[in-house]
């Protein structure tokens, strides 16, 4: 991808000299738009991949949007992160340290003494209070434990199928322990299981979209594609879920799993309880889309030719809003985060020992530990990050999508 | 006008049954319930839950149950029993409802008070500094959750030594009659739920603000009214921003969603004295009757909000014709 960018920065920069005209005061705003469009004008005539084919000029105008690029970047490190959070987290998602409960995140140090000596950590000792009697952890001096990596150590997890327990880093079990953000209530490290929360919290999303994205379009298009009283009935059905607010009809149908379900059928069972209400509003636009669609003289065609109507919506009239669907998609995602970390925040979503982001935050829901044990806050900062780097990537891909915008 | 009223009133009537039908059936769905669960105290013989079972009708065929449930909502105004609380449910509510709707009206009109202003400067000032914070901010309005704003909120509230979190008023205001003293303990309260609620509908609003006003400062008759020498400052109110605003209406309507969700669960959290913690408490108790008539009290409130948000909006554009 990088040698036809910098053969392409160079014609544009010929195409200027040579047409000063051309970049003669354009509204203020748009100038740096219509520039690069003339050099994707310019360049259309190289050879190499096709230049000119719609991918490529939605790729163009993708790569444009900074904080999309950045955005899909973060996006993917996340992901990543979720794949690989067995072997990032330093101790197991479940291991309970009753020795250890609500210890503060332990710093990292380099030098002891005035020399390098590599990462290490001091163990905590527990102090009382004297006056108010809360326990506060303090560093110990005297007991410095190396960071090691690549550790064989603690209970087996499994990736790809496989188990295994290679950590990347953390500390020899017999020497102490290392907790990079702290513990909770019952001394379970909480940055293992924010990496291992993160599996959850970014799969519902996708997960999610899916299911409500294929209910969407097929209940979307043929409400569109048929009329008459099926039209009437989906469109009836669709307005009753839109006309309920979003949070209470969640908590209400999160309530019907049963609780006594293992925790990845209640995993599933919140992903189908978002999917639920989440298909009615695009099921609407994809109606209006259809609609505007069905007379076209390509799908008559195709009826002519004896195709029969599914065929044609989901094969000749669906592939139209590709675009549309997948800027859709990126933008529906948040909600779905969002959903899913409220829902296992108020206690109806996740349950234990399964872990997602809302699911930790419920621990800092009671004031008192809010206050004391701030560190519990910090699987929001993921919430926030992926659920921002989503509306940046849906914007950025919204504008790589729509034709004008060159 | 009225023709109008009473055509979005029909149409509104088979939503709201198709409603209570999905209200009726998430609640049957549900494992359990709050007489299954009293069989598990010893105190409690199976025959009083039948007593019980039979005296609500709760013993009759599912389709009976709906239609009496449904008949005694329509002709007596009555939503049932609330197990828990051993009252019925419409008086309930009712206690509940004026915090409600006090909090929701509050959070629209402070919401619009500062996103429309805050998108006009935006839009104005594109580059400046104040600009980029007010963008900044609005970003982080979208991305962070209701409850975790809540929780910031309260966590700087607690770190800087304060302790009015929680509620809506200290402990020994919450039953005293109105003073001033007590208003002022509820204004030292509320800062927190108004910014829980309304800070995503701040950051959206003005955003839209923004595009709007950006978009209606290109138009002709902008350029024809800066060109006959009116002042700016007329172009831009009597103008641009007047124009601007219209669409803003239909969008306070959509907004309203999100406005009672939001409303939900910044009061589970900072447990205020409205129908989300109320609803949350049945949910969990599986208070059938409550959580039912809360369903369709949410629903029935974003119909009449968007009802209203129609009505603006005939009213400001003189455009739009009632028909």
């Amino acid at each position: 991808m990088q040698q036809p960018r910098v053969v392409c920065h160079a014609l544009e920069a010929l195409f200027r000299a040579r047409y000063p005209l051309t970049t003669a005061s354009p509204p203020p705003g748009r100038r740096k738009k219509r520039a690069s469009s003339m050099s994707t004008l310019a360049s259309s005539t190289k050879r190499g991949t096709d230049r000119s084919s719609p991918l490529y000029l939605a790729w163009r105008r993708f790569t444009r949007s900074k904080p999309g690029v950045i955005s899909a970047v973060v996006l993917l490190i996340l992901y990543l992160i979720a794949l690989f959070a067995g072997f990032l987290s330093p101790n197991n998602l479940v291991t309970q340290h009753s020795e250890a409960v609500y210890q503060p995140p332990q710093r990292v140090h380099f030098m002891r003494e005035g020399k390098w000596v590599g990462p290490f950590v001091y163990q905590l000792e527990k102090k009382r209070d004297p006056v108010t009697f809360i326990v506060k952890y303090q560093e110990n001096p005297t007991r410095p434990t190396a960071i090691g990596f690549f550790l064989r150590q603690g209970e087996r997890y499994s990736f790809l199928g496989f188990k295994t327990n290679l950590h990347l880093f953390g500390v020899a079990q017999t020497e102490g322990y290392f907790f990079p953000l702290g513990t909770d209530q019952f001394g379970r490290c909480l940055f293992s299981r924010i990496l291992v929360g993160s599996q959850v919290s970014l799969t519902v999303g996708i997960i999610g979209v899916l299911i409500s994205f294929s209910i969407g379009i097929l209940l979307g298009g043929i409400s569109g594609y048929f009329g008459g009283w099926i039209d009437n009935l989906i469109q009836r059905i669709t307005e009753v879920l839109l006309s309920i607010p979003r949070i209470p009809i969640l908590m209400a149908l999160s309530t019907v799993i049963p609780a006594r379900w293992p925790s990845t059928w209640i995993y599933l069972g919140i992903i189908a309880v978002l999917a639920f209400i989440g298909w009615a509003g695009l099921a609407r636009v994809v109606r209006g889309q259809v609609l505007a669609l069905r007379d076209m003289d390509y799908v008559t065609a195709a009826r002519s030719l004896g195709a029969p109507d599914l065929r044609i919506i989901l094969w000749h009239i669906v592939p139209n809003l590709t675009s549309y669907l997948i800027v859709s998609a990126t933008l529906a995602l948040p909600g779905y985060i969002i959903g899913e970390s409220a829902l296992s925040f108020l206690g109806l979503g996740i349950k234990e020992p399964m872990a997602s982001w809302g699911l930790l935050l419920k621990d800092a829901q009671n004031f008192q530990a809010l206050n004391l044990y701030p560190w519990l806050l910090t699987p929001g900062i993921l919430i926030f990050v992926s659920v921002l780097a989503y509306n940046f990537l849906g914007d950025a891909l919204r504008d790589a999508a729509d034709v004008r915008s060159d | 006008m009225w023709t109008f009223l009473l055509k979005r009133i029909l149409v509104a009537i088979p939503t709201l049954l198709l409603i209570s039908l999905l209200v009726f059936a998430v609640i049957q769905l549900q494992p359990g319930g709050f007489l299954q669960n009293m069989l598990d105290d010893p105190r409690v013989s199976p025959e009083t839950v039948a007593r019980i079972r039979a005296q609500y009708g709760l013993d009759q065929p599912v389709w009976e149950q709906y239609l009496g449930w449904l008949k005694n909502i329509v002709l007596h105004g009555d939503f049932g029993f609330s197990f828990l609380n051993n009252r019925s449910v419409s008086s309930l509510i009712w206690e509940r409802l004026g915090w409600t709707v006090f909090l929701a009206v509050l959070s629209i009109v402070a919401t619009w008070a500062i996103a429309i202003p805050l998108g006009i400067y935006t839009a104005i000032n594109r580059h400046g500094l104040a600009a980029n914070l007010a963008n900044l901010i609005g970003y982080l309005g979208i991305a962070t959750p209701d409850f975790l704003v809540a929780l910031l909120l309260i966590a700087l509230v607690l770190s800087t030594g304060g302790s009015n979190v929680g509620g809506l008023f200290s402990p020994q205001y919450i039953d005293a009659p109105w003073s001033w003293a007590r208003l002022g303990d509820m204004l030292g309260h509320l800062w927190i739920p108004l910014i829980v609620i309304g800070l995503e509908g701040i950051a959206s609003l003005m955003r839209q603000m923004r595009a709007n006003l950006l978009d209606v400062l290109g138009q002709d008759y902008v350029r024809t009214a800066r060109s006959k020498g009116l002042a700016e400052r007329v172009v831009l109110w009597k103008h641009a921003v007047r124009n601007a605003i219209n669409p803003m209406i239909s969008l306070a309507g959509l907004s309203l969603p999100n406005l009672i969700s939001s409303t939900i669960i910044a009061s589970i959290v900072l447990n205020l004295p409205t129908i989300g913690p109320f609803l949350y408490q049945s949910l969990l108790d599986k208070d059938q009757y409550v959580v039912m008539a809360l369903l369709m009290l949410s629903a029935f409130m974003l119909m009449v909000g968007n009802l209203l948000a129609d009505l603006a909006l005939a009213w400001a554009d003189p455009r739009i014709r009632y028909e």
